[in-house]
């Protein structure tokens, strides 16, 4: 037989030069191209990835929002303010605070207001004919005019108690109060009666978070209460704000100033710790969120996985087929990682948009300040292409190691 | 020097007994020739086309490319011989479903690193060259069974190899598809790329200059040693 001359067989030795090479640009064209043959489960898998990332991203911006918004809420009710009250509890006390407390108090420099409020032993109600045991769980409660001002809380309707003019007994109601007294409208004159004695509403509070006992009563003037309701009224509670910086300070102080005596029978808390413990229920509610989210994307990842090793098996062919034109083991694993990958991509893509939007729509809904954390956003992607990378990681090599056909 | 040589050629598979697709292998093909592998299914036809492609290693024996021992080569320098000298064509075409024509040829040069606008003007030479310059923007559901295979030997023949290995590649067409396409490799042949195709047709086997006959894994038969 012939041999025919064959010119390639004379530059045999030069290997380097015909080297298996791929450019950077053919690897994402022969990955999108491999995925785009397969839209459908390509597109099941982003979404499972980025319903995870969404979810995560969602979580630690909802919460952020919900968070600023208690948060925004505190700087405006300030975290000065400070509620005393008498001990309560087996053999404590008499529930009344001394006489002197009050002038006490004043005199320390760290406080800036202080109110006294004397709780009166009839109940409130809407008419004469209820019978007295049904008091609708409301208080009456006596106050000096300075209350709403040291409560930093508003009317909602009508005025506030003024310690002039309101020498005969007037009511202003809590928001709650006025809500279980079936009181909505202040345009006609309107009455409740404290005890047997009807007494006119001059106004009705906006809600004080900080002051959930004041929104379940009715307050009228201390003078007015003193002479024509009860005449043996004793301080119940104070209210007192203090300078910024020193409200810790001041709390130690505060129950052997008003007591000197009995100092241990003088409860003293701060209501805004409430809100800000609510914050931090928040936060551990998240990290329950967080961690369904957590798990979400582990699944997403599985379904990738899943997706490319059953992508391996089916192309077989293919991957014989790239293999006789050239593509070495390390080309085939490039490709399925870079499949792998550009599903990450786009899922962390989807994913971070989508839970912005959730928490963009749902902090517009309860009116919260929007907050979409920079770390949720970077941390949601770089979650993502990390999943697609340990995804396609095993498929990839296991694309590689097959035998053709 | 010998285009492709088996020397002692052993393929197993792993299992109770071991499969032994190739059980013991002796063949030379020289330059330039065409060579007929015939045999019954499970005879270990494929096996054999892939060891002379480096597709797949020897379980035991050697295998040559131009008189090079490809045995101690690692796959880069595996598929870098493969790359250069050898092209396949199978039996499923194994066409990129959406692709045109030029591009689907084009990524026979895929892996040479060479820039996307060289392997598209390289794919058209070698389209115009197996009868489908007209046919060029077509995608693989446009194209009929013959032109489908003919657009794969393009794509085989785009970066011109010196071997050309087809596994049964008539064996989804028509008889005038299969006419055409062994017309093309007869054209081939002519100008000096050497050729082996697996086939089950005997007649199209007949044509041929030269008949490998494989059973259980040997060669039972070959016409160049026969006579
Ligand atoms: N990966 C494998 N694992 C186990 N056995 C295999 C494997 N690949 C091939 N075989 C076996 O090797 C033998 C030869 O297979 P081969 O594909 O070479 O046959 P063939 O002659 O090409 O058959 P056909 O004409 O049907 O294509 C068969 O018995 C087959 O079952
Ligand atoms: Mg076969």
């Amino acid at each position: 037989m012939t041999a025919v001359v064959d010119p390639a067989a004379t530059n045999r030795s030069s290997t380097s030069a015909d080297k298996s090479r791929l450019r950077p640009s053919d690897v994402i064209r022969v990955a999108v191209g491999g995925l785009r043959a397969r839209k459908l489960r390509a597109a099941l898998s982003v979404l499972g990835i980025s319903i995870g990332i969404a979810s995560l991203v969602g979580v630690l911006g909802l919460s952020e929002s919900s968070k600023s918004d208690l948060l925004d809420q505190l700087d405006v009710l300030g975290t000065n303010l400070l509620t005393v009250t008498p001990g309560e509890g087996f053999g404590v006390g008499d529930s009344t605070l001394p006489d002197t407390a009050v002038v006490m108090v004043r005199r320390l420099p760290t406080v800036e207001a202080v109110t006294a409020v004397a709780e009166l032993s009839s109940g409130v109600y809407r008419n004469d004919l209820i019978p007295e045991t049904e008091t609708g769980a409301l208080t009456v409660l006596a106050a000096e005019s300075g209350l709403l001002d040291t409560l930093g809380g508003s009317m909602a309707q009508g005025r506030s108690l003024d310690a002039h003019a309101d020498d005969y007994p007037v009511a202003v109601l809590g928001s709650v109060a006025a809500e279980r007294l079936g009181i909505e409208d202040l345009g006609q004159p309107q009455l409740v009666y404290v005890g047997s004695r009807p007494v006119e509403v001059v106004g009705v509070m906006v809600p004080l978070p900080l002051a959930e006992d004041i929104n379940r009563s009715v307050v009228v003037p201390r003078a007015a209460a003193d002479a024509y309701l009860q005449d043996d009224l004793e301080t119940t509670s104070m209210y007192l704000r203090t300078t910024e910086g020193a409200v810790l300070a001041t709390r130690d102080i505060l129950p052997a100033t008003v007591d000197p005596q009995n100092p241990e029978e003088v409860e003293v808390t701060r209501p805004s710790d409430v809100l800000e413990a609510q914050a931090a229920a928040e936060g551990a509610f998240t990290s329950l969120f967080l961690g369904l989210g957590l798990v979400a994307l582990v699944v997403g990842g599985i379904g990738i996985a899943n997706v490319m090793v059953m992508g391996v098996i089916e192309r077989r062919g293919e991957i014989g087929l790239r293999r006789s034109i050239g593509a070495t083991r390390r080309h085939i694993r490039l490709q399925f990682l870079t499949e792998s990958l550009v599903l990450g991509v786009i899922g962390g893509v989807l994913g971070v948009s989508l839970g912005a939007a959730v928490t963009a729509g749902y902090s517009a809904v309860e009116g919260w300040r929007i907050i979409v954390p920079l770390a949720a956003v970077v941390g949601g992607f770089v979650a993502a292409v990390a999943i697609g990378a340990v995804a396609g990681l095993y498929p990839a090599v296991r694309a590689s190691r097959l035998a053709p056909n | 020097m010998n285009a492709l040589e088996l020397r002692g050629v052993v393929k197993s598979y792993a299992g109770a007994p071991p499969v032994y697709a190739l059980a013991g292998v002796d063949l030379a093909i020289g330059h330039g020739e065409m060579v007929a592998v015939v045999g019954p299914s499970g005879s270990g036809k494929s096996t054999m086309l892939n060891m002379m492609g480096t597709l797949d290693r020897p379980t035991e024996g050697s295998v040559l490319v131009d008189g090079l021992d490809t045995t101690d080569l690692d796959d880069d320098a595996l598929t870098a011989v493969r790359g250069r000298r050898i092209g396949f064509v199978f039996q499923r075409f194994f066409l990129l479903a959406g692709v045109t024509t030029v591009d689907n040829v084009a990524n026979g040069l895929l892996y040479t690193g060479r820039p996307l606008a060289e392997r598209r003007a390289a794919a058209v030479r070698t389209l115009e060259r197996v009868g489908l310059g007209h046919r060029l923007t077509h995608r693989p559901n446009e194209l009929s069974g013959g032109e489908t295979q003919r657009v794969a030997v393009a794509r085989a023949l785009v970066h011109e190899p010196a071997v050309l290995l087809a596994d049964e590649p008539t064996g989804n067409l028509d008889s005038q598809s299969t006419a055409a396409v062994m017309g093309l490799f007869h054209e081939l042949h002519a100008a000096g790329t050497t050729i082996v195709v697996i086939t089950h047709d005997l007649t199209m086997a007949e044509r041929l200059p030269r008949r490998v006959r494989v059973l259980d894994g040997r060669i039972e038969a070959d016409s160049a040693v026969a006579g």
